[in-house]
């Protein structure tokens, strides 16, 4: 359960620095700093047992169907980026105490960066590659909020999208590589990945999957050749600069090419491209670097550099060359944190970044060009600071590999340029901002920082020296236990300062006396490079996308011409273009049941209906009589249901008719009352043709249901209606015990749409004709006498046979719904008789609280039965003696209609009569009115 | 009887779908609700067709399915909210863009 919490409480602690959003900054900081300590004090025991050689695991199954569980390990590499994310993470959020200026919304800043670490936690420690790929994406997504975190500036928001895109498509890319490892692992567990390395590596799709994955992990660790968006993610802010690209984001992309390495890795086009690409991203990073005016441009691009370094060390794989990797990922992230911060220090502390402007601050910052100088001696790799043990092995390695045959030879010499080039712009970074000479004129007076700010540097110094001078001591531990979980072999790693003479320090010396002659030649360099400016990459990607979306738009407008009429037409040429062919299949259409002969009453009723369907169609352009005619198909229908055998059926869809035809008469009023243009001919011809097909489908296949048998799992309800759910009439024990949930889901959505429409009347101005569609002006009798009495009468009947229906639901046709419709109709009635503020006056009630109130009832009902240990909505009855009535039946599934019935009027009222004060409230005044 | 019932359910769809197809919303919103009743009675008849045997027990000895039933009669229930509000949408529309007209008006007007 532990490793659940060191992922969810900065997930879930992302909220308390809003919560505390009107306290203080220091409040807010330590607020925020606890939860990474907590974090810390958690992991501290797992990670003794993790440093023993065991795994500490925790699994939580959320979809095991697919294979897809919350599930954490913490082996030795999960265990050194929770260090570096967690240890780094803590001494930013100190640096951006006094970073961030009082205008900056710290609690936002605070809340993205926990998001952020929880998203790179769930990385590190997942166990599960869909998990990961999840907390994948989540870093995509927290990162753009950080990059974009000054959002009023228009290249923090080009540079938080660019990112989001790049680092994005590279984690779709991942998806589709990860699905397809599990799918041949036949899990997506990693022990089971690792299990089945060779089934993955002998697959036919082993390529393309492994192709996806490396996109996956150079897109997000900037990788040549989507090594662009970095240099533009420098719009952040200097803390998220500092934590997102030395010891996590980009790291990222690194940590899945070690993770997967158990599985991936060995293979010849494994070995050429992870090299290749992380050498040429090496060379043309540090090149870049050195190029930059920039200081955080100059130190994103040397991040470029260094990723490329340690992702060419795993792309050799040997287990020296992976335990040099995972040694320059301690040593990078220490170093290069560092170095962002004293940038954020000197740009703080100065007003500018610019390399041109700054100059000679040694005398006013000493601490701040102490510190800067052991980081970037570390960076450089001058010995002896950690840098330098790493470059050493790496060199090592770039000398020892044989993966190009006769050519190998490039892979040192292009190694030590890399170097040479990367202790040039070092030496860049010191010399131009510390020494040569005395600064012009810079925006501030410069001076050291708070020493609180510049404590996080001052540790993160002392870690490069620390691990410099005693490496065995600091990191050997980890370090065993992280490469043994890549090369899954027990490993002892060797440490030390002095390897004695050998090609390795004679190409670091190299390489030194390089660095320096290149920096001495640098305005050259700036000259020759001069011919190539104005191709910017935040440009090109900015065309690119632009480029795409006009294409898009293109498309769009040819498939997306807003005509439903289109729209419509084909979608319903598309049912009968993909039906079609499965009717021709069938041999025999009519099945074995024996059919029923016509009877006179059928016949009548079923030309009627289809008379009254071809008025509806053919007169739609004179619309008040097509509503007369649909009402006939309605009652109709009503009839049919009475005639087949469902009473209930034929009440429901009575009373549904004159309540819908009310509506739409009402809605009539307010809409033109004949159809001015009618369609082309060429255009009618064909949507009857459309029409006919369609409807010749439907009979077809109803007609193939109709007579052919079928097998029912009614004859359960038919046996259980009386004794489980205590009443006769099936079709509504069905309704309110049976399937109860279902009902309750279905007055929902009545609910629903009546909130809907409730909120689609407000503020509606509709129009109002003044007079009616001969030109007459409307009566002056508004309420005639006539209906007004007998509304009157029919209110108090109505609402008698409404409860009196309600009560025998249960047991003979009736129930909720049915007797909710008859009262609903009955009060629209007297809405229609005596108009909207003369029933307000005489009964006010609130239709949305009686809706609200309905589905309340139905759901406690269905709670209720939790009390008793019974799942929910399980029906209870029994049979009660009362006086003069007799025996009387009560069943909880009463109450549950209760709620259906009070749902059904309050939701049709609220339609009705909200919609109905349209008339009155906006009609043209009368006079002496 | 069958025959018959299908040939009904049959056309009825075909008058709805013709009125779906027309540019103007109200008979849109017309077509919608008779489809409506097609379907339910499309639905209905998956139990298929049994006279003189309503599902209440211990009047018959034959039952109708009374699962399709209970289907359908939520159905009418909530065809009769998507009629509410796809009627009353209409008038927003209208009341809005001053057009009862289903097509973008640019497009619309091309189209016709």
């Amino acid at each position: 359960m532990n490793l659940f919490y060191i992922v969810f409480a900065p997930l879930i602690g992302a909220l308390i620095p809003l919560l505390l959003r009107r306290t203080s900054r220091p409040v807010k900081t330590i607020a925020t700093v606890a939860i990474p300590l907590s974090c810390i004090l958690v992991a501290w025991p797992l990670a003794q047992q993790t440093l023993a050689g065991d795994i500490p695991t925790a699994i939580q199954h959320w979809l095991p169907n697919i294979d897809f569980d919350l599930a954490f390990r913490l082996d030795g590499l999960s265990l050194l980026f929770v260090s570096l994310i967690l240890g780094i993470g803590v001494l930013i959020i100190l640096y951006a105490h006094y970073y961030l200026s009082s205008k900056d919304s710290d609690s936002r800043f605070y809340a993205c960066l926990l998001l952020f670490m929880a998203s790179m936690l769930g990385i590190v420690t997942a166990d599960n590659v869909l998990l990961m790929w999840a907390f994948w994406e989540l870093t995509s997504i927290s990162s753009f909020l950080l990059i974009g975190y000054w959002h009023h500036k228009s290249d923090a928001r080009r540079g938080a999208r660019m990112a989001l895109a790049t680092t994005g498509a590279g984690g779709l890319a991942l998806l589709a590589g990860l699905l397809i490892i599990g799918h041949i692992a036949g899990s997506y567990q990693l022990d089971a990945i690792f299990a089945a390395k060779d089934a993955i590596q002998a697959h036919s799709l082993y390529v393309p999957a492994l192709i996806l994955v490396l996109l996956g992990a150079f897109t997000k660790s900037a990788q040549f050749p989507f090594q662009f968006w970095l240099p533009h993610a420098m719009a952040a802010p200097t803390p998220v600069s500092a934590y997102l690209h030395s010891a996590t984001m980009v790291k990222a992309g690194i940590f899945l090419l070690a993770r997967m390495h158990p599985a991936l890795a060995g293979t010849e086009f494994w070995f050429i491209t992870v090299t290749l690409i992380g050498l040429i991203t090496m060379l043309v990073g540090a090149y870049f670097a050195l190029l930059k005016h920039d200081l955080k441009g100059l130190l994103a691009f040397s991040t470029v550099s260094h990723l490329g370094l340690i992702c060419m060390l795993l792309g050799i794989g040997s287990q020296a060359a992976v335990i040099a990797a995972l040694f320059h990922v301690i040593n990078h992230a220490c170093f290069k944190a560092g170095l962002f911060m004293t940038a954020g220090i000197i740009d703080h502390e100065t007003g500018t970044r610019d390399m041109r402007k700054l100059q000679g601050l040694l005398g006013f910052m000493p601490i701040t060009a102490t510190l800067a100088m052991v980081v970037t001696a570390a960076m450089a790799g001058i010995p002896p600071f950690n840098g330098f043990m790493s470059k050493e092995l790496f060199l090592d390695q770039a000398l020892n590999q044989q993966l190009f045959g006769g050519l190998s030879w490039f892979v040192p010499v292009l190694a030590t340029v890399g170097a040479a080039l990367s202790v040039a712009y070092s030496i860049r970074f010191i010399h131009d901002v510390f020494f040569n000479g005395e600064y012009k004129e810079l925006p501030k007076q410069p001076h050291d920082p708070p020493k609180m700010m510049a404590l996080p540097v001052l540790v993160l110094a002392s870690l490069c020296i620390v691990i410099g001078l005693i490496p065995m001591l600091a990191v050997s531990g980890i370090l065993n236990q992280a490469v043994s979980s890549v090369v899954l072999a027990p490993v002892e790693v060797k440490l030390s300062l002095w390897h004695g003479f050998n090609i390795p320090l004679l190409m670091s010396a190299v390489a030194i006396i390089g660095g320096i002659v290149i920096y001495s030649q640098r305005d050259q360099l700036f000259t020759f490079n001069r011919q190539f400016e104005g191709q910017d990459a935040k440009h090109n990607f900015e065309r690119l996308v632009q480029t795409v979306c006009d294409s898009a738009n293109r498309l769009f407008t040819h498939l997306d011409t807003g005509s439903l009429q289109r729209y419509m037409a084909l979608v319903l040429i598309a049912v009968i273009v993909l039906v079609i062919p499965q009717l021709i299949d069938i041999v025999s259409l009519e099945g074995d049941r024996s059919q029923q002969p016509v009877d006179f009453v059928s016949l009548v009723g079923a030309s009627v209906l289809m008379i009254a369907g071809f008025a509806t169609a053919i007169l739609h352009r004179h619309r008040f009589i097509m509503l007369m005619m649909l009402s006939v198909v309605g009652l109709i229908v009503s009839l049919a249901f009475a005639h087949f055998s469902a009473p209930d059926l034929a009440m429901t869809q009575l009373v549904v008719e004159v309540v819908s035809i009310i509506l739409m008469v009402l809605a009539l009023f307010f809409m033109p009352q004949k159809t001015a243009r009618a369609s082309t001919g060429h255009r009618v011809f064909r949507d009857i043709l459309i029409a006919s097909l369609f409807g010749g489908i439907v009979a077809t296949l109803n007609y193939g249901i109709l007579t052919s048998d079928f097998e029912t799992i009614s004859d359960f309800f038919i046996a259980n209606a009386k004794t489980g759910g205590g009443g006769t009439n099936v079709v509504n024990v069905i309704l309110v015990d049976f399937r109860g949930f279902d009902t309750l889901g279905e007055i929902t959505v009545l609910a629903i749409a009546a909130a809907g429409i409730h909120k689609l009347l407000n503020k509606l101005k509709p129009f109002i004709p003044s007079s009616d569609i001969d030109g007459r002006p409307w009566h002056r009798i508004k309420h005639p006498l006539m209906l007004t009495n007998v509304a009157n009468l029919v209110l108090p009947m109505a609402m008698v046979v409404a409860v009196y229906i309600f009560l025998r639901g249960h047991n003979l046709p009736g129930g909720g719904f049915i007797a909710g419709l008859i009262a609903a109709s009955a009060m629209i009635l007297q809405y229609i008789a005596n108009g909207v503020d003369w029933v307000k006056d005489r009964f006010n009630v609130n239709y949305q609280s009686l809706m609200s109130f309905g589905v309340m009832i139905a759901a406690l009902t269905g709670i209720g039965s939790w009390f008793f240990d019974r799942p929910f909505l399980t029906s209870w009855f029994t049979y009660l003696k009362w006086p003069v009535v007799g025996k009387f039946e009560f069943a909880t599934a009463l109450l549950f209609d209760l709620g259906v019935f009070l749902t059904v009027i309050g939701a049709t009222m609220m339609i009705l009569s909200n919609f109905g004060k349209m008339t009155t409230r906006h009609r043209p005044r009368e006079e002496g009115n | 009887m069958e025959a018959l019932f299908s040939v009904t359910v049959g056309v009825l769809t075909a008058c709805s779908v013709f009125l779906i197809l027309r540019g103007r919303s109200f008979p849109v919103v017309v077509g919608i609700t008779m489809l409506s009743y097609a379907v339910n009675l499309f639905l209905f008849s998956t139990g298929r067709l049994t006279i003189d045997g309503a599902p209440i027990l211990g009047t018959n000895t034959e039952y109708a399915d009374p699962l399709p039933q209970a289907l359908v009669l939520t159905a009418i229930v909530i065809g009769f909210a998507m009629t509410a509000y796809s009627v009353i949408l209409a008038v927003r529309t209208r009341g809005e863009i001053g057009t009862d007209e289903v097509n973008e008006q640019d497009s619309g007007e091309s189209s016709r």
